[in-house]
């Protein structure tokens, strides 16, 4: 499935903002995208598998809590960084 | 075992200050002369830089503490003097916490200190909120140390998430005793100074004689807020702290904190964030006031900034100023953002929360702004390039 990436997190993927990744939860599309750029999964979710406070995650158009959202090959992932900062 | 001390020759070629700030980090570097300074950066712009240390062990090794407010907190290593840098592969991280259980997370790693003289690649790392990680293998993996960070004492210690500073509570002044590499100290905002003599393993308190004024007990055994801790290199037990609550100092086999900024000027206070001490004197050392009154501006007092510095371990303060702005200038010096090179004289450079960088080369005699208009400066650390 396609993961869009934000341009934080570009630094990881080479620039690539869509990148490719296996899993039938949200969990394991993340630890297969961390296995092909490594580091970026820390980055976007904490030691306690908590999504961090100012990432947000979208499985197509609706937004995933935690990182048991069921996936389909199909599905889309969206990581967005809020926008608050200053 | 405790080992002797060598001596430190003074240095005479160039420094290099590792400057880091809430939107990158910067290198300045120097001619021999100190005189002039060379920019390269900024590295990791957009980064919240809490901390940038040289490894003294092999003067090229960089390490440094960064996030952004939006992704998580990690380490980058350099072994090319800030040429190219590497991420941990394995940066700092509480253990997963048992089912049921909230679980601690690393917000910000904010200290980084190298390990001792006969370890090379042994790093330590203090975080936010309150923990202790070490590595061995020069920042590319970090593991907890469990003797502090899963100490059935650890939350009473720390007075819980809630307490501490704005941006979270913050373990710092990682110190190792060079005659012993299993002697260490911490600090803890909130928290206090501890001490391990056996690796990390296990941890006392060490805050006898020093206030915390705002508990019911203004001498409690833990929960103070030393915002700086210092060791000195060649006289190891002897230890001195800027506290919330003052300038200390402690002769280690005393065990107790002799509060030292009572004679700092009544108009001034002895309240600050950062500490800085002489390389080779160990009664010769440099603090930033702030204002620490009423609803704690933490600001120069007076908007007048200074330097104090005693020369007799605290007996008598003596104000630089001279090169500083005389007035209105209402910036503050954090607790890592004061430091001095190995220079006779002694060099003297901080950076301001004005993004302005200073320096003096004649132990503040007089002191020259070499840089302005960067972010908010976190981190001044002067290193040797050479002998």
């Amino acid at each position: 499935m396609n993961v869009r990436v934000p341009s934080n997190l570009a630094d990881y993927t080479k620039d690539a903002r869509v990148v490719e990744a296996k899993g039938g939860t949200l969990g394991e599309a993340l630890e297969d995208l961390d296995r092909r750029y490594p580091g970026i999964r820390f980055r976007i979710v904490s030691e306690q598998d908590r999504i961090r406070r100012h990432i947000k995650i979208f499985v197509n158009q609706d937004q995933a809590r935690d990182l048991g959202a069921p996936l389909s090959p199909n599905d889309e992932i969206l990581i967005v960084a809020a926008l608050s900062g200053g | 075992m405790s080992r002797p001390v060598a001596p430190i020759p003074a240095a005479r070629a160039s420094v290099a200050l590792l400057v880091t700030t809430r939107k990158g980090a910067f290198i300045f570097r120097s001619d021999a002369a100190r005189r002039r300074w060379r920019l390269a950066g900024p590295h990791f712009l957009g980064h919240d830089v809490h901390h940038a240390v040289l490894d003294p062990r092999d003067r090229k090794t960089l390490l440094a503490a960064a996030r952004t407010g939006h992704l998580g907190p990690t380490v980058f290593r350099s072994a090319d003097f800030g040429r190219t840098w590497r991420e941990a592969k394995r940066p700092a991280a509480f253990p997963k916490a048992k089912e049921g259980e909230k679980g601690r997370e690393v917000n910000h790693v904010f200290w980084l200190a190298p390990g001792h003289a006969s370890h090379p690649g042994v790093w330590y790392a203090g975080t936010s909120p309150q923990g202790l990680f070490r590595s061995e293998d020069g920042g590319a993996t970090w593991d907890s140390v469990a003797g502090f960070n899963d100490h059935p004492m650890r939350d009473k210690w720390t007075g819980g998430e809630q307490d501490g500073t704005p941006d979270g509570p913050k373990l710092h002044s990682i110190l190792v005793d060079p005659r012993d590499p299993a002697h260490l100290y911490i600090g803890m905002s909130s928290g206090g100074v501890f001490e391990s003599r056996d690796a990390g393993a296990s941890w006392q308190p060490l805050n006898a004689g020093c206030r915390a004024d705002f508990f019911p007990d203004p001498f409690p055994e833990y929960g103070h807020d030393p915002h700086c801790v210092r060791l000195h290199p060649l006289a190891p037990d002897r230890l001195y702290q800027q506290n919330h609550c003052g300038i200390y100092r402690m002769d280690r086999a005393e065990g107790r904190w002799v509060r030292i900024g009572e004679k700092m000027p009544k108009s001034v206070g002895d309240i600050g964030f950062p500490l800085a001490l002489h390389p080779r004197d160990p009664d010769t050392l440099w603090v930033f006031p702030m204002d620490g009154t009423t609803v704690w501006p933490r600001t120069s007092p007076g908007g007048r900034p200074a330097v104090y510095a005693t020369r007799d371990g605290g007996r008598t303060w003596l104000r630089l100023d001279r090169g500083l702005p005389r007035a209105q200038a209402w910036w503050t010096v954090k607790r890592q953002a004061l430091t001095v090179d190995a220079h006779d004289p002694v060099g003297i450079y901080f950076g301001t929360t004005g993004g302005e960088l200073w320096a003096s080369t004649d132990e503040g005699k007089r002191f020259a702004c070499i840089a302005r208009h960067l972010p908010q400066i976190q981190s001044v650390e002067a290193a040797e390039l050479g002998r």
